[in-house]
């Protein structure tokens, strides 16, 4: 996955000092910047308000607990934040998906449990595809929003956002090739 | 086959229009042509396509206000700080996060909104018309004495402004703020929208910035700095804990003047901040009705007593979550005062003493109980009235 190249890495690193020296303002200030990502991402993976709440918690004792589990020179912070929010949500609904077949003391045909993994995947790949958009460089993301929610053609997104016919198409063009990575591993494995 | 004046490389360039459905009638034939001999590009526009349909409108969650102290004392329950914020600063965090993020769950044009600022002036309301901007500069302005008393910058100065002593007056502070920032409504309302919201997340960000840093402060110089004086103007100083409590109810009461400007719903302090506001309230109580006897608002009491010795006192009972009970001295400020003097009983809820407290409910419409001396409530009521400004 790209990470786009305006984060503040600076703020990034002093965070993670700042962490670790069990400083409890950084983690208010943490939680005040990137709450909202965190909580997006579970809430978009779990459907569930108090579940998106519970993940949001985790993740952010996690880093407070191991603020060395995080190494500013590897990815931007909120990136960081992401992968491990998507993770833990994933592994939330697998485990929720598992406990209801229990509780309702079915086995599932392998049919079945395919078809539940697939929903999963489906789950999990919206919620990557949410976060590409988010952090991809505010120009794909105007030409994007653009072209699709408010259904203008390639020439008048060009207009509308002062740019030439041809930076218009690379820019819708772009910005989907970016969103295709969604349904794969970030190291490029099909999900 | 004749491509036209379509080649291979433009029609590549069309794919992520294509996929959109953003291209002219003309060039989604041509596209959809190329692709039944050209693998490369259809491969890519099946990809593209498919990409389409994970797009979706952001759903624009609004976190519950509640998550933020739920998720750190989670947090602070597994690791303990090894500097933690102190619990005289810990409603001016709390309070001024709940108003930042009232700030960013607000729509655009609400920034425009007018807010009215309420106080109480001697013996009546006194209001004042300004925008969300010029609220928000407000609380930056004043924010900026204990700012200022911890060796902080002066927001008055950030654009250089000119030399001599810093401005300690509440008012004075305002008024040169907004002069400074152009944030009365009058001045908004003649801003583009664009201008308009470039203006508050200035002044948003100054605030906020200035918020952390005085959190920060607090944190490290914790019980060296929590007795330093604030000077809050001519002839006022408030001990540096005393300042961050008066600063967390300023921020609630001036989020709620925003929330009221823009129709949302915004909710009390939690009752362990609550309850650290009201006290601060309570203590100030004596010396504001000694201020009005002094101006001549009040009567002067039966008898002044020498400081320490048991007077007269009237009972106060805060209900609900956050109150409790405190015992007022009538006579003098530094008198002490107990249950045994008690002379006069007034029950209110909490919220209620706070609408008073901030000049936001007139102390002779207040619903509170009351019983014993009428004189003496009615002027503690005022005397907490009076404990708004500007």
């Amino acid at each position: 996955m790209t990470h786009p190249q305006d984060v503040p890495q600076r703020w990034d690193r002093k965070m993670q000092q700042r962490l670790a020296r069990g400083e409890a303002a950084a983690l208010g200030e943490l939680y005040d910047r990137h709450a909202s990502l965190v909580y997006g991402l579970a809430h978009r993976v779990l459907g569930d308000e108090e579940a998106a709440d519970q993940i949001t918690a985790d993740v952010f004792a996690y880093l407070w607990q191991h603020p060395d589990a995080y190494d500013p020179r590897t990815e931007p912070l909120r990136a960081w934040l992401a992968r491990i929010a998507h993770k833990r949500a994933v592994r939330r609904l697998r485990w929720d998906e598992i406990n209801d077949q229990k509780e309702r003391g079915v086995t599932p045909t392998p049919q079945q449990e395919a078809a539940s993994e697939e929903r999963i995947q489906a789950l999990a790949a919206d919620a990557r595809a949410d976060y590409i958009v988010q952090s991809m460089p505010a120009p794909l993301r105007a030409a994007l929003e653009l072209a699709y929610f408010r259904r203008r053609d390639y020439r008048q997104t060009a207009v509308e956002l002062g740019i030439t016919e041809a930076e218009a198409r690379r820019r819708l063009r772009l910005g989907l090739q970016l969103l295709s990575t969604a349904g794969r591993m970030p190291d490029g494995r099909p999900a | 086959m004749s491509m036209g004046p379509y080649d291979h490389a433009l029609l590549q360039s069309l794919l992520g229009a294509w996929a959109l459905a953003a291209c002219s009638p003309e060039e989604t034939a041509a596209v959809e042509a190329h692709l039944t001999d050209c693998g490369t590009c259809a491969e890519e526009a099946l990809r593209l396509r498919d990409a389409v349909t994970m797009l979706h409108p952001q759903e624009g969650l609004d976190l519950a206000p509640t998550l933020r102290a739920r998720v750190l004392d989670f947090a602070r329950l597994r690791r303990r700080p090894q500097v933690p914020v102190p619990g005289w600063a810990a409603a001016y965090d709390a309070e001024t996060a709940r108003l930042d993020a009232l700030l960013e769950d607000m729509g655009e044009s609400e920034w425009a909104a007018p807010v009215t600022l309420t106080w109480y002036d001697g013996d009546a309301t006194a209001t004042r018309e300004t925008s969300v901007a010029g609220v928000i500069g407000h609380l930056v302005a004043v924010d900026g004495l204990p700012a200022l008393a911890l060796g902080l910058p002066d927001p008055l100065r950030l654009g250089g402004g000119p030399p001599g002593a810093p401005l300690t007056s509440p008012v004075e502070r305002t008024e040169a703020i907004w002069k400074q920032a152009g944030s009365e409504h009058r001045v908004q309302q003649a801003l583009t929208p664009e201008m308009r919201r470039r203006h508050a997340g200035t002044v948003r960000g100054v605030w906020r910035d200035q918020n952390y840093q005085l959190i920060r402060r607090a944190s490290y110089g914790a019980a060296t700095v929590a007795d330093l004086n604030v000077p809050y103007g001519p002839g006022l100083a408030l001990p540096m804990r005393d300042a961050y409590a008066d600063r967390a109810f300023e921020t609630w009461v001036h989020a709620s003047d925003i929330a009221d400007a823009v129709a949302y719903p915004y909710d009390d302090p939690e009752p362990r901040h609550l309850h650290r506001l009201i006290d601060l309230a309570v203590r100030l109580l004596p010396g504001a009705l000694a201020d009005r006897r002094r101006a001549g608002r009040a009567d002067p009491p039966a008898e002044l007593l020498p400081a320490g010795e048991e007077g007269r006192s009237l009972h106060l009972e805060i209900e609900g979550e956050g109150g409790g009970d405190w015992f007022i001295p009538l006579d003098s400020p530094a008198a002490a005062a107990s249950r045994k003097g008690e002379v006069a009983h007034v029950a209110l809820e909490a919220a209620e003493f706070c609408r008073i407290a901030a000049g936001h409910r007139a102390p002779e419409e207040a619903a509170a109980g009351s019983d014993g001396d009428r004189r003496a409530v009615r002027e503690v009521l005022y005397a907490a009235a009076s404990l708004s400004r500007l």
